[in-house]
């Protein structure tokens, strides 16, 4: 029972001392406690919608998306149609960049390849397809096309860098636990 | 958000149509990924809001709008490297800098670090990458949006 507390207390200690921190800058008041944990909620609303959604449709990936299909595709061997693959599959895709990192893992355990494994993280860090409509709500039509345009080449060539890189490495994506 | 919502209820019932066992299955899965990360997830999420904090949206604006040039850029490029703004907040900031007259280059080298580079978020990236790799990456996106930046400013 010991070692389960330390182990709660090692994972979740920091947590616990933000809340303690929080509630007890809304007794005093203490106006920049409480502006933090303003800011912590409205982050920690848009976890709390889209990562619950995101890990469900990742745990029916994992189930019914079978690894010689994403090896067939979006493998090592699977050549400039696996770019296309996982650049369509991140733009379909909502939510912060912390977001696509359980996905690349779960791609990465299918047989997808470290070139694009970090296509997808490029994708989806600057070709969302739902960001993109609010960027051009905000900074015009001209504008997202130009930037869309200029960042595809530029994260394909991230994706080669990094897979040349790891290349004799051992590389492996890691599931956190 | 809400096209999501719907995407992942059409998807969990026709999984549980086509198979009760694999969709619970599934979603324990997915539920065991989502516990394993998240207290690695709620620190990255203070560590952000305590930054939110100490540099305020019209903080950042009153920065980026002071200078032009290249020591505008610099600056853009390391706010946007730092920050984790969301969407939602960092477009209609954008487009305040450019109607205030700051040059597409700095707007486009903010908005671009702001996605394609997290430092904030770099222990939560080591946890799958490692931190070499993670280092890495973030240094190659951070040397790629400045080049878009730059791109930006030439054809815009």
């Amino acid at each position: 029972m010991k070692s389960k507390a330390a182990w709660v207390i090692k994972r979740y200690g920091f947590i616990l001392l933000f809340v303690c921190f929080i509630a007890f800058s809304s007794l005093m008041p203490f106006a920049p406690g409480i502006e933090v944990g303003r800011n912590f909620r409205l982050f920690f609303l848009e976890m709390a919608v889209i990562l619950p959604l995101m890990f469900i449709l990742i745990g029916l990936f994992d189930v019914w998306v079978p690894r010689e299909k994403i090896l067939r595709h979006l493998g090592p061997e699977a050549g400039a149609m696996g770019i296309l693959w996982v650049v369509l599959l991140a733009m379909l895709q909502a939510g912060p960049l912390y977001a696509a990192f359980p996905v690349a893992a779960l791609l990465w355990k299918k047989g997808c390849s470290v070139r694009n494994v970090f296509v997808y993280l490029g994708a989806f860090s600057t070709l969302k397809i739902p960001m993109l409509a609010f960027e051009i709500g905000f900074l015009g039509l001209k504008f997202s096309l130009l930037r869309a345009l200029f960042s595809l080449p530029v994260f394909i060539g991230i994706g080669y860098l990094l897979a040349l890189d790891l290349k004799n490495r051992n590389f492996a994506v890691k599931e956190p636990r | 958000m809400i096209g999501l919502a719907v995407a992942t209820a059409i998807v969990l019932a026709l999984s549980f149509l086509a198979d009760r066992g694999r969709t619970l299955t599934g979603l324990k899965k997915g539920a065991k990924m989502f516990l394993n990360i998240l207290p690695a997830l709620l620190n990255v999420l203070i560590l952000v809001s305590v930054f939110l904090y100490l540099v305020p949206p019209r903080q950042l604006t009153a920065w980026l709008g002071q200078g032009s040039g290249w020591t505008g850029v610099a600056g853009a490029a390391l706010l946007g490297s730092i920050s984790l703004i969301p969407g939602f907040i960092a477009f209609p900031l954008g487009a305040i800098l450019v109607r205030s007259g700051i040059s597409n280059m700095v707007v486009a080298v903010f908005i671009t670090t702001l996605m394609m580079v997290g430092i904030l978020t770099l222990p939560l990236e080591a946890k799958y990458f490692g931190w070499r790799v993670s280092f890495l990456r973030n240094a190659l996106s951070f040397a790629g949006a400045m080049l878009i930046g730059l791109l930006m400013g030439i054809f815009l």
